[in-house]
């Protein structure tokens, strides 16, 4: 995989832990948008097929928050996790 | 001023830290938020706080600058622990000064609301023998909503 066609993957707090994955790479393909990848991941089966069930996930790309429908571009950081809990 | 950090601070000093900010302050609101010992669960001894670096202080400054854009903010301070805190810590601050109370006291309570439904931090609560990850609240969406 060249490393300027993909795009970096991160998991956090229940998502995180259930997944037993921080982070990992995906290539770039054209189209692909946030929501698209989450239901690819999804389908790897076992704990990751939560990412396609009733559970909300949130989805920021590039650390804004954003809708399934975006599209990714290569060197994009997605980030997956729960609705968030501070304060 | 943001900081995420994992030690404690003192509140006082963040009060001095905002009456010597400036020129026509009026008045100062904070808020201090605590480790409580009942939340998703009974007897919690304890929480695990995870953040997504980066992004949080980015969605941090964006409020500032909401409340900036409408209220007369003349100087705030956020302060959001990560990492493990026991029951009695302090947890989050915000404070915000301003020449009258109405704008420090809105100003305040909208960062403190926003902060809970859009800022990328996860609580997970710690009992005596298990964990959970807390469970984002209906009423906290509708509270950050209400200031749209």
């Amino acid at each position: 995989m060249a490393s300027d066609n993909i795009i970096t993957v991160k998991f956090f707090a229940r998502l995180r832990e259930e997944l037993e994955t921080a982070s990992l790479d995906v290539e770039a393909q054209p189209g692909l948008t946030a929501g698209g990848l989450l239901r690819t991941l999804a389908g790897k089966g076992g704990q990751w097929a939560q990412l396609d069930s009733a559970q909300p996930v949130m989805i920021a790309v590039n650390q804004v928050m954003t809708k399934p429908e975006k599209e990714l571009q290569p060197g994009d950081e997605v980030a997956f996790f729960p609705p968030v809990t501070g304060g | 001023m943001i900081s995420i950090q994992q030690e404690d601070f003192d509140p006082a000093r963040e009060y001095r830290a905002l009456r010597d900010s400036g020129s026509g302050i009026g008045a100062i609101a904070t808020f201090t938020g605590l480790v409580r010992d009942s939340g998703d669960l009974e007897g919690v001894t304890g929480l695990f706080l995870e953040h997504y670096p980066g992004m949080t202080e980015q969605v941090i400054q964006a409020l500032l600058n909401q409340a900036s854009e409408r209220w007369d903010v003349r100087a705030a301070r956020v302060i959001h622990r990560i990492g493990q805190l026991s029951l009695g810590e302090h947890i989050v601050f915000v404070g915000v000064c301003s020449a009258h109370r109405g704008d420090a006291f809105a100003a305040c309570e909208f960062i403190m609301d926003a902060l809970k439904t859009s800022a990328p931090f996860w609580k997970k609560e710690i009992t005596g023998d298990s964990e959970h990850w807390v469970e984002q609240k209906a009423a906290d969406l509708d509270r950050s909503q209400g200031w749209e």
